[in-house]
């Protein structure tokens, strides 16, 4: 039970650590924030309930003021953006993540964890960040998808995959570690 | 760890939060239910005018804090005349500013021990539903302690990768302060164990 806890909070700061340590760049030089491969790894490590749990978590304290979101950015204003389905959808992004990590076992860590962290993070991600684009600024889908969801792609593509090695790190280093396969 | 309580002190800080955050609820669904270019541009000159009470200082500060907003001024700008609709695009971009202003504003005014009081208050009647105030507090506070903790081991791993390598540490170091945390957890609820943890109808 403690450990239950304590995981979720970890995570939750976990995620806020990887918004924060600003050195994370890619091979190309184009820095990125590994904030969102923080979710999809709370998903992929943690399975569907402690993984939305950590994030819920992580939300709550950046809606409560701590500047815990990429670029130190946070507090309840970062609610109030049209892109505020991405927050939204985070939760939702874990959860898928974790359930497909849960539910098929039958192939190799690092491919499934990458297609948990595909289909969490980006497919469940945008189903809830687009409709809410569209609800927000009164858009079509066209509009919705050149602004709400173009400029985003091809990060979460490379960060899903990358979710999946690390999650296939994770369970090579600490076969043990990975709840989400308990 | 920083904050974005605004050392400032000006007349909302006073507001106790609940009014406060109800009060942002209300302003938030009425900017968002009024598409009138006109009532969202006094709404912005309002919003603009209760950063300006408690001062210049102040002001500049909330201003700082909506700057991360241009990234989303500019994909709207460009959608909205390559599509002939600038009317629109400019309601948008206005609510956008005042409600952003607004949350800002509570979140710049609220004391964090204040703020998390009113969510455990909040939470109480939710403890049928399996999330208990207590729980909650104690996630909270792990958290906040090991935040801290987690960014020192960060970048103690990005220097000592960088000792190694010419070559930048990328998301590699992901696995190692991921594998910490894990570790971490597990001594610290052994620790909360051995000094009696959580009584079982606590959790």
């Amino acid at each position: 039970m403690e450990k239950n806890i304590v995981i979720i909070a970890l995570f939750a700061a976990l995620i806020a650590a990887l918004g924060l340590v600003p050195k994370f760049t890619l091979a190309s030089g184009i820095p990125i924030t590994a904030q969102s491969m923080g979710i999809m790894l709370c998903g992929t490590v943690l399975g569907s309930r402690r993984g939305a749990q950590a994030v819920l978590l992580f939300l709550l304290l950046v809606a409560i003021g701590l500047p815990l979101l990429a670029g130190g950015r946070g507090g309840l204003g970062v609610f109030g953006t049209p892109w505020a389905g991405f927050l939204f959808g985070f939760p939702f992004a874990a959860f898928a993540a974790g359930l497909i990590m849960e539910r098929w076992r039958s192939d190799n860590i690092p491919l499934v964890a990458g297609c948990a962290a595909a289909i969490g993070g980006i497919a469940a991600l945008y189903a809830v960040a687009v409709p809410y684009y569209m609800v927000a600024v009164s858009a079509g889908l066209d509009q919705a998808l050149v602004t709400a969801m173009l400029p985003f792609m091809p990060g979460d593509i490379l960060k899903a995959i990358l979710a999946g090695y690390i999650t296939a790190g994770l369970a090579k280093a600490r076969p043990d570690s990975l709840l989400s396969r308990a | 760890m920083l904050s974005l309580i605004s050392p400032v002190k000006s007349p909302y800080h006073k507001v106790p939060p609940g009014p406060k955050f109800f009060l942002l609820m209300v302003a938030s669904i009425l900017l968002f239910l009024n598409g009138n270019l006109y009532f969202q541009a006094s709404a912005l000159v309002v919003v603009l005018g209760l950063y300006l009470v408690p001062g210049m200082a102040f002001f500049t500060a909330g201003l700082r804090m909506l700057w991360p907003l241009w990234p989303f001024v500019v994909i709207v700008f460009l959608w909205h005349t390559l599509t002939f609709d600038i009317v629109s695009g400019l309601v948008i971009i206005m609510r956008m500013f005042s409600a952003v202003a607004l949350a800002n504003l509570v979140t710049m005014t609220s004391q964090l021990d204040d703020v998390i009081a009113l969510v455990t208050r909040v939470a109480t009647p939710f403890r049928r539903f399996g999330l208990k105030p207590k729980v909650l507090a104690l996630l909270i506070a792990l958290f906040i302690r090991f935040l801290p903790v987690l960014i020192e081991k960060g970048n103690l791993l990005v220097e000592s990768w960088r000792s190694r390598s010419t070559r930048r540490a990328g998301w590699r170091v992901v696995v190692p302060l991921a594998l910490l945390a894990l570790d971490d957890a597990e001594m610290v609820a052994e620790a909360l164990r051995a000094r009696g943890g959580l009584e079982p109808d606590e959790v």
